[in-house]
């Protein structure tokens, strides 16, 4: 097989929201992947706009791309989730704590750039948040739904191992999916020292195994943090 | 010939039926998984008996026979470690019995894929040929080389996705894949014990650069270059993190290498 590359430039130069190398469009040529339905209709977005007001429609697309653009908006929702507890801490949180959670956000922030670098014109717009339904003020509230973001994460990416086609994206994906199970495994050993939550039998089963989560049960689940409806509907399903 | 439908055939006339199946079977894997898994499992289970591997491709026989052999060399040091008095503290014990459960299970999982193809368990030797000399006496030693273990585990399923990819080895990928993660959820806690009992200080949940011992554990994972693309410096962030971020795989021959410390014949 055909060992694809994103492109040979050094992005250090390339500062968050304004990726605008051409070169980096080869990611997906050089990986000989075609456009599909979801990168036409996304075409007309240009994703380095300021988003309107309004959330949009967003389309993940079909093929490795959709499953790309899967994981590229799971990281926006944790990339965006921590950047707001790393900036309103919790009341009473403690060094360590303020340490641990501002560590996993940049490695949020560094996989939702990766992923925006690497599908260029093919990535989904900006996601727009919300997460009025936690409370940012209480340890509970935010490392509870810093759980449930890294063990759906783990599940997403579980999930969408055996539909991708390429062995590089697969590579990547396997990449990063241990680390998001590393981010949960701490987590949970905040919320529940010395014990066996880290892995605990509410999410892995009498075989060993962490869950796998297909990719529609996953966007049904993390919903409410979005405002953008995401149609999931042209992913691959085997 | 589909199990899972003549299960369900025999479902409708014997309400038992995944309670008589336990003769060869774990129950939990009918009553606690969804239908969806126990169609997949239920001819792995069956294997054994029909002296049929599920793994049928010899490319997944390789990878799965590859993966038991370091799940065997982690549940016996778990057995070991958890059944040595003195060992564990009582307060940290319940991680390392958690860890323990999940490698004898995966153990079995593997085993009842591959059927009479599973290769025989090795012997080995914890001590390492003597560079971990009290592996069962220190609780540091132990937890050290318990990290070194997850670490190399995570790194080694990383390293075999690529081999699981046929239409035939798909379902094997995606419980790959799910063991995968249980190992770093258990490389994470470990490597916090570490730091907490002041056995490696700053010890984090994820790998820094290619900070580690044994080094051979941790080679290669201070790489910052994802699929062609060289992301030190991407969103300012730094090179630390970027390594942090991305876990990289090991090849079968580096993961033996290391395996190789721990085993005698």
């Amino acid at each position: 097989m055909e060992t694809p590359r994103f492109d040979s430039s050094p992005v250090a130069r390339v500062k968050d929201e304004s990726v605008k190398s051409v070169d980096r469009r080869n990611f997906l040529r050089n990986a000989g992947l075609t456009t599909v339905a979801g990168a036409v209709f996304l075409a007309g977005c240009d994703k380095d706009d300021t988003m309107t007001p309004s959330a949009t429609a967003v389309d993940l697309g079909s093929g490795d791309v959709g499953i790309l653009n899967y994981a590229y908006a799971l990281e926006q929702l944790e990339a965006a989730f921590y950047t707001q507890v790393v900036a309103s801490p919790y009341s009473g949180i403690t060094d360590a704590e303020k340490t641990l959670l501002t560590e996993i956000r940049d490695h949020e922030i560094i996989h939702r750039d990766f992923f925006k670098a690497a599908l260029a014109d093919k990535a989904i717009p900006n996601l727009e948040v919300d997460f009025s339904s936690i409370d940012f003020s209480n340890r509970a509230s935010v490392l509870g739904a810093a759980k449930l973001f890294e063990d759906t994460g783990v599940q997403a990416y579980n999930g969408a191992g055996k539909l991708i086609q390429n062995a590089t994206y697969l590579l990547l994906a396997g990449k990063i999916v241990s680390v998001e199970a590393r981010h949960a495994a701490a987590i949970r050993d905040l919320l529940s020292p010395n014990s066996a939550s880290f892995a605990g039998d509410d999410i892995i089963d009498n075989n060993g195994l962490d869950k796998a989560v297909k990719p529609a049960d996953i966007l049904m689940a993390v919903k409410g943090f979005v405002k953008n409806s995401i149609n999931g509907s042209n992913l691959p399903t085997a | 010939m589909n199990i899972f439908n003549i299960i369900s055939e025999l479902e409708k006339v014997d309400a038992d039926v995944h309670e008589k199946l336990d003769f060869f079977s774990r129950r939990s894997l009918f009553n606690t998984l969804g239908k969806k898994v126990s169609a997949l499992a239920i001819p792995a289970l069956l294997a054994t008996s029909l002296q049929k591997a599920y793994a049928t491709t010899s490319g997944a026989i390789d990878v799965l026979n590859y993966a038991l052999t370091l799940e065997y060399l982690e549940n016996d040091f778990y057995m070991m470690g958890n059944n040595a008095s003195g060992l564990i503290p009582a307060a940290e014990k319940p991680i390392f019995t958690q860890i323990g459960k999940h490698e004898s299970q995966h153990v079995a999982f593997l085993q009842a894929a591959l059927g009479t193809k599973a290769v025989a368990k090795p012997k080995f030797d914890f001590t390492g040929k003597g560079a971990f000399a009290d592996v069962f006496t220190s609780y540091k030693t132990f937890a050290i080389v318990s990290h070194a273990l997850e670490d190399t585990g995570v790194r080694a399923y990383k390293g075999q996705a690529g081999n699981l990819m046929t239409a035939e080895d798909k379902p094997l990928l995606e419980y790959a894949l799910q063991i995968h993660s249980v190992e770093a959820r258990h490389a994470s806690v470990v490597r916090r014990l570490l730091n907490k009992n002041a056995f490696v200080t700053g010890a984090k949940g994820w790998i820094t650069l290619n900070e580690g011992s044994p080094a051979a554990v941790y080679a290669g994972e201070d790489n910052t270059t994802q699929g062609g693309v060289n992301l030190e410096g991407i969103a300012g962030k730094s090179k630390q993190a970027v390594t942090e971020a991305f876990d990289e795989p090991l090849t079968k021959e580096q993961v033996l290498a290391i395996a190789s410390l721990f085993i005698t014949a």
